[in-house]
């Protein structure tokens, strides 16, 4: 099979282009370097089935990023039968010198300049078929973003591959230290078939930004950017949310029970308790993460992300992260599974291992509704907001203290250079398609873990069989009672250690499981709560609950991101450790004070 | 390499971390290690060309500059490293 190599710098509209050209199977970013895995796809041209291969954005074909040295190492092992080299013309005169370097390599080429549309409102006049002329190479003019040109290119495509393949000769790759030799071709080339204006006209991006990066409002409008997002989210998402569970609870009770009651009890237990509501606990999920990335894919292809970067740097690099650490965190307060996924933009490894520690710390919504149930219960309506307040603020301080305990053992001098894109507005094609992609990786990701823990909440719950479910004496019952002495000094008594077990798993089981175990429900469950506990319990459980690991999809997602079984564990016990003393000196400290 | 260093510290030239926002000035030297001189060089800068200060984040943050059409964010750290003069080079 005839094998094409997408290659270009970051930022040039590669990935969308090969989502358009395979239907669909990378992420589109506007940050600069977003791809990471090599991604393909199969396509039919000509007759002829044709692999595409998205190779990773790149600035120079001699850099030192990973990214360079991971095309470098491609090209090498697999010279391609065609290299489509994807140019952003806006950008035009400092791009050719990538295309310079590959030329020379001898390999098949077709060159697209695109975002052609861009190009012509910033009055930049490129004349194609000079270009073409004066490099020996088809180039093509296009727009991704809408389509322009693009049936032509592929047509190019088409015909360049019937050619056959020449070899890449060993002594080409020395001789990709000509950078003198670059620079005067690109002099020549610019000089003959582009004309760049002087002064580029005031546009849109240079308007806004003169509002978005103010020094002054800058940061204020950020945070309330971000604020009406995640009130947007939570808004529209909780509703759906509500929805789906309630469709999935009347599946249940209409079809699914009397379908299955003809089965042994305990086969019943673990079918519908144990895995129909461990699917029913992730389908309910979906809405919001569905939301939750439609945002995301608004916000990151907007080139927003790069601004919020640019005013937050300033404080992250104080606590050994960089601007792009803050807004991963802040993707947190939805849900930590995409944060922890959206870190693949740093380059540098400690730097991403670092940010992946403290993302954690964020107050998800998921913990969100833990503290709301038991806040109402246990304070006052003119106290609950207050509490649920100074829990965000020991969020914040959870992921601070972390970032500077360990910033000196994730050291990283990684310079902070990066492109500040225009501002793009995304369209809905591309935003959809990048939903549904992340949403597909997140169930295939999150469905096996929860299935599987919660079979094992319903089994450790009602066993031994001759234990009354949730009892004292079944093994959740047990293991309770074991870890009491280490729970006591918080001043969470037992039921509530195995609520703690469960939100292990996932931290919307564990009002849940404080359910079963109480044997009550909705108010009533909040009644029994705020009997049995007075304040500083109820407070210690909640900060308890907030540091320590925050579920199950969150660490099989931060194992597989960091590709390190040992880094996930270290992430578990330090959380759990943290937790651990936060209670303690808040439990001991108030009770001290005659609380 | 000490040599070069010396001559970096004692040479008059200012560096990009002194512009203000508005200033233009013409890059005259790149002092900076191998791996953030190629990403420089690909971004854009190289001797002789203009660069433009945009603005300067607030509480020393970092810097947004335009050349040709690009426009980069960098730390001053960064900039501190890339020598420019103000006006054309002759």
């Amino acid at each position: 099979m005839k094998r094409i190599a997408l290659l270009g710098m970051p930022n040039t509209g590669k990935s969308t282009l090969f989502n358009r050209m395979t239907g669909g199977a990378a992420r589109v970013g506007n940050w600069p370097g977003i791809t990471v895995e090599l991604l393909s796809g199969k396509i039919l041209l000509g007759g002829d089935m044709v692999e595409i291969i998205d190779l990773p954005g790149i600035y120079d074909l001699h850099g030192f990023s990973d990214d360079e040295q991971v095309v470098r190492h491609f090209l090498h092992d697999n010279v391609p039968d065609l290299a489509l080299v994807i140019l952003n013309a806006t950008q035009i005169e400092r791009q050719m010198s990538l295309l310079l370097q590959l030329k020379q390599l001898d390999m098949n080429v077709v060159v697209l300049l695109n975002m052609a549309d861009e190009a012509k409102k910033y009055g930049i006049c490129i004349d194609s078929r000079k270009m073409t002329e004066l490099l020996d190479m088809p180039i093509f003019l296009i727009s991704g973003k809408y389509g322009t040109g693009y049936a032509e290119a592929i047509q190019a495509v088409t015909k360049a591959l019937r050619y056959p393949t020449p070899g890449m000769a060993e002594q080409l790759r020395s001789q990709l230290e000509q950078d003198e030799h670059i620079e005067a071709e690109m002099a020549r080339v610019m000089k003959h078939a582009v004309q760049v204006p002087a002064r580029l006209p005031d546009n849109l991006t240079e308007k806004l930004d003169r509002v978005m990066l103010h020094p002054m409002l800058g940061l204020p409008l950020f945070f309330g950017i971000m604020y009406l997002l995640f009130q947007a989210i939570f808004l529209l998402g909780q509703p759906l949310q509500g929805g789906v569970a309630e469709l999935l609870t009347w599946l249940r009770e209409t079809a699914l029970d009397p379908m299955l009651s003809g089965l042994p009890a305990w086969l019943y237990g673990l079918l519908l308790d144990g895995v129909y509501n461990g699917v029913a606990t992730v389908a309910a999920f979906v809405p919001i993460i569905i939301l939750f990335f439609l945002f995301m894919a608004m916000v990151e292809d907007s080139g927003y992300l790069s601004r919020a970067a640019f005013l937050m740097d300033a404080l992250m690099a104080k606590l050994g992260l960089d601007g792009r650490g803050f807004v991963m965190l802040l993707m947190g307060f939805g849900c930590n599974v995409p944060a922890l996924m959206g870190t693949r933009v740093m380059r540098s490894r400690a730097m991403r291992l670092l940010s992946m520690l403290v993302i954690p710390f964020s107050l998800c919504s998921a913990r969100l509704q833990v503290f709301v149930f038991i806040t109402a219960a246990l304070f006052s309506p003119q106290a609950a907001p207050l509490v649920l307040f100074s829990l965000y603020l020991f969020s914040f301080a959870a992921a601070i203290l972390t970032s500077v305990l360990f910033k000196g053992r994730f050291a990283n001098n990684e310079p902070f250079v990066l492109e500040l894109p225009p501002y793009r507005f995304p369209t809905g094609r591309q935003m959809l398609m990048r939903g549904w992609l992340e949403v597909q990786h997140f169930l295939r990701r999150a469905t096996k873990f929860i299935i599987a823990g919660v079979v094992l909440v319903w089994l450790l719950t009602n066993l031994p069989p001759s234990a009354a479910q949730a009892s004292a004496d079944t093994l959740a019952g047990m293991i309770g009672g074991f870890l009491n002495p280490v729970f006591a000094p918080l001043g969470i008594n037992e039921q509530l250690t195995i609520a703690l077990i469960f939100g292990f798993v996932a931290k919307e089981i564990v009002i849940g499981s404080l359910a079963v175990i109480y044997g009550q429900g909705g108010e009533a469950l909040g009644g029994a709560l705020a009997q049995q506990l007075d304040w500083v319990q109820a407070y210690s459980f909640m900060l308890f609950t907030l540091i320590y690991t925050p579920c199950l999809s969150a660490i099989a997602t931060l194992r597989s991101e960091a590709k390190s079984t040992g880094f996930a564990a270290f992430v578990i016990i330090w959380s759990l450790a943290l937790a651990w003393l936060v209670s303690f000196a808040f439990y001991q400290a108030a009770r001290a004070l005659g609380y | 390499m000490a040599a070069l260093l010396r001559i970096t510290i004692i040479m008059p030239g200012i560096t990009l971390s002194t512009l203000n926002p508005g200033d233009t000035a013409t890059i005259v030297a790149i002092h900076a290690e191998e791996a953030l001189h190629l990403r420089l060089l690909a971004l854009g800068f190289r001797s002789g060309k203009r660069i433009e200060m945009i603005r300067k984040a607030s509480f020393s943050g970092p810097l947004q500059v335009r050349i040709g059409t690009t426009d980069v964010m960098l730390r001053r750290s960064e900039a501190a490293k890339i020598e420019v003069c103000r006006g054309a080079v002759a």
